[in-house]
């Protein structure tokens, strides 16, 4: 879809080539840029072209979600404009993913932007609601934020700061939601009704990410063209995307998509010396070779070529130190324990694979039972109210795959050496322990 | 993307009472925990009386027959990802009797 009328670019506007935008200005080490250096920055939103404008442009701009599934955001907007009634927009910060920091990292450090976007999707859509969704360690700071907007009239809608409980499933769409309505934030079978078109007390509600608002705020501001001058036609812009791994500890960086990946992480051919594989999309993710990772583009439609997925973009480097099953191991009883503990075959199937794959990594597993992984797998997919099994049965067989040797070699002879060392994959607030040769419950 | 009445489970009302896949076997069959395992075959209208007797005896009202797309990319009269053809008029009337709206038997 085209549409005649572009926004023209101010003349305050960055360089459409440069990198990096939603970061621009953070200092590596420093605090949060306050509502002043924030207009002084990037101007203020003109909410009355954005009420205007903003639904043919976001269109032309070709943004997806940055929350995991890619969805095209002036898809979900036109639905959710199509129900009828004055929707209700949510500012989901509730990134349950241990190995994603990105979205909190943006609230943190940048919130106006963020919030920018909501209101611009306030505008836009004639929304009767806004609400921030966020959890307790970003709340305080949000709501402050929040009200220096509304001494300067910049929010069309006043927007409520809501708590999100910690976990990994709390930030899930409809978990979201419920958490909005003063529910348990867990996921409802939404099959027979989007959220689109009947999410918080029934009415269409607009669920995004903070990392998709701020690209909103920038398309809101600098129009389509602007945002088309990096990344590729099918997946234009940047992204965000949490890396850890690496020496130095995590990271948040931004690379336009597209970029080969090996340049965004920065490594060299030699690259298998240093690490034995990569987890792409986190807990609910894939596991991928080294090899595959070198000839991957930063994109979801690379990604998805290789049957993986960046996620909400993480990625996570595997040293050699670490016994890949161990790490596999811990990740599914911490996702066992992150069930919501709705859907039957989640709860059952989860508990069984963990079953499996401690004995696998921590004692002696026979072959039969862990031949039994894949069935364990297929009979979870798809079953729950949520993609959480689904999650963790990608996770479970791309790392069988990757690796493969590894399995051979503890069903021939037991644990292996490295099953004692400390985790590599970052747990949130949790410490895994092992007692005993079998890893302490995290519960 | 070819659209047909297909069963769906709500999986956070299902209890795995089982007693759906006792009632319609043909579509319905039970996992290693008793929870239902549905195909994703489209109903056709023979079986449209054990559907409705599954749908209507589970206990937690965990069952649906809802129009919804086939995941298998199946042949269409328009071809590539239209709505697919209208259901039969057979069919529509099958809905609108789970749906409540019209006389049962």
């Amino acid at each position: 879809m085209t549409t005649t009328m572009h926004r023209e670019v101010t003349s305050g506007a960055p360089h459409p080539a440069a990198l990096p935008r939603l970061l621009r200005g953070l200092r590596p080490e420093g605090g949060a840029v306050g509502l002043g250096e924030h207009l002084e920055r990037w101007g203020a939103l003109d909410l009355r072209w954005v009420r205007h404008h903003l639904q043919p442009e976001l269109e032309d701009s070709g943004l997806r979600g940055h929350g995991g599934a890619a969805f095209p955001v002036a898809a979900k907007w036109r639905s959710v404009a199509a129900a009828g009634r004055r929707p209700t927009v949510i500012l989901n910060g509730a990134e349950g993913e241990p190995a994603s920091a990105k979205d909190a990292l943006l609230l943190a450090r940048t919130p106006h932007l963020v919030l920018d976007g909501a209101a611009a999707a306030a505008a836009a859509l004639g929304a009767g609601r806004g609400v921030a969704y966020v959890p307790r360690h970003l709340s305080d700071a949000l709501l402050a934020a929040v009200g220096a907007r509304q001494r300067h009239g910049l929010d069309p809608v006043p927007v409520e700061v809501l708590e999100a409980p910690p976990g990994f499933i709390s930030g899930q769409e409809s978990a979201a939601v419920n958490g909005v309505q003063g529910r348990p934030a867990v996921p409802s079978f939404i099959e027979i009704r989007p959220i689109r078109e009947r999410g918080v007390d029934g009415r269409p509600t607009l669920v995004h990410n903070a990392e998709t608002l701020a690209h909103v705020a920038l398309v809101a501001r600098y129009g389509a063209r602007w945002f088309r001058a990096l990344g590729t036609e099918r997946n234009p812009g940047t992204t965000l995307l949490t890396v850890s791994g690496r020496p130095g500890g995590p990271v948040v960086q931004e690379a336009a998509f597209g970029t080969p990946l090996r340049e965004v992480l920065g490594l060299g051919p030699d690259a298998t010396r240093s690490y034995q594989g990569a987890l792409l999309g986190g807990y609910g993710g894939t596991w991928v070779t080294i090899d595959t990772l070198l000839g991957l583009d930063l994109s979801e439609d690379s990604a998805r070529s290789s049957s993986a997925t960046l996620g909400a973009g993480i990625v996570v480097l595997l040293g050699h130190d670490a016994c890949p099953l161990a790490e596999v191991a811990r990740v599914v009883r911490y996702m066992e324990g992150e069930s919501a503990g709705q859907c039957g075959p989640c709860v059952h199937g989860l508990a069984a694979l963990d079953e499996v794959l401690q004995g696998l990594a921590f004692a002696r597993q026979s072959r039969a039972n862990v031949e039994a992984i894949g069935e364990l797998c297929a009979l979870v997919e798809g079953r729950g109210a949520c993609r959480h099994p689904d999650g963790v049965a990608r996770f479970v067989t791309s790392a069988c795959a990757v690796f493969a040797s590894e399995v051979a070699a503890h069903l021939r002879s037991g644990p292996c050496r490295r099953v004692g060392a400390p985790s590599e994959l970052p747990f949130r607030g949790r410490v895994l322990r092992r007692q005993g040769g079998v890893a302490a419950r995290p519960r | 993307m070819r659209r047909a009445l297909k069963m769906v489970v709500d999986p956070v009302s299902c209890a795995g009472e089982g007693l759906c896949a006792e009632l319609f076997p043909e579509r319905i069959t039970l996992d290693p925990w008793g929870y239902p395992i549905v195909s994703d075959e489209p109903l056709t209208p023979q079986l449209m009386e054990h559907a409705r007797r599954a749908v209507d005896m589970c206990p937690h009202l965990a069952i649906h027959v809802m129009d919804a797309p086939v995941r298998v990319p199946t042949p269409t009269r328009r071809g590539g990802d239209g709505p697919g053809p209208e259901p039969t008029r057979a069919e529509a009337r099958i809905v609108a009797q789970l749906r409540g709206g019209g006389p049962r038997r």
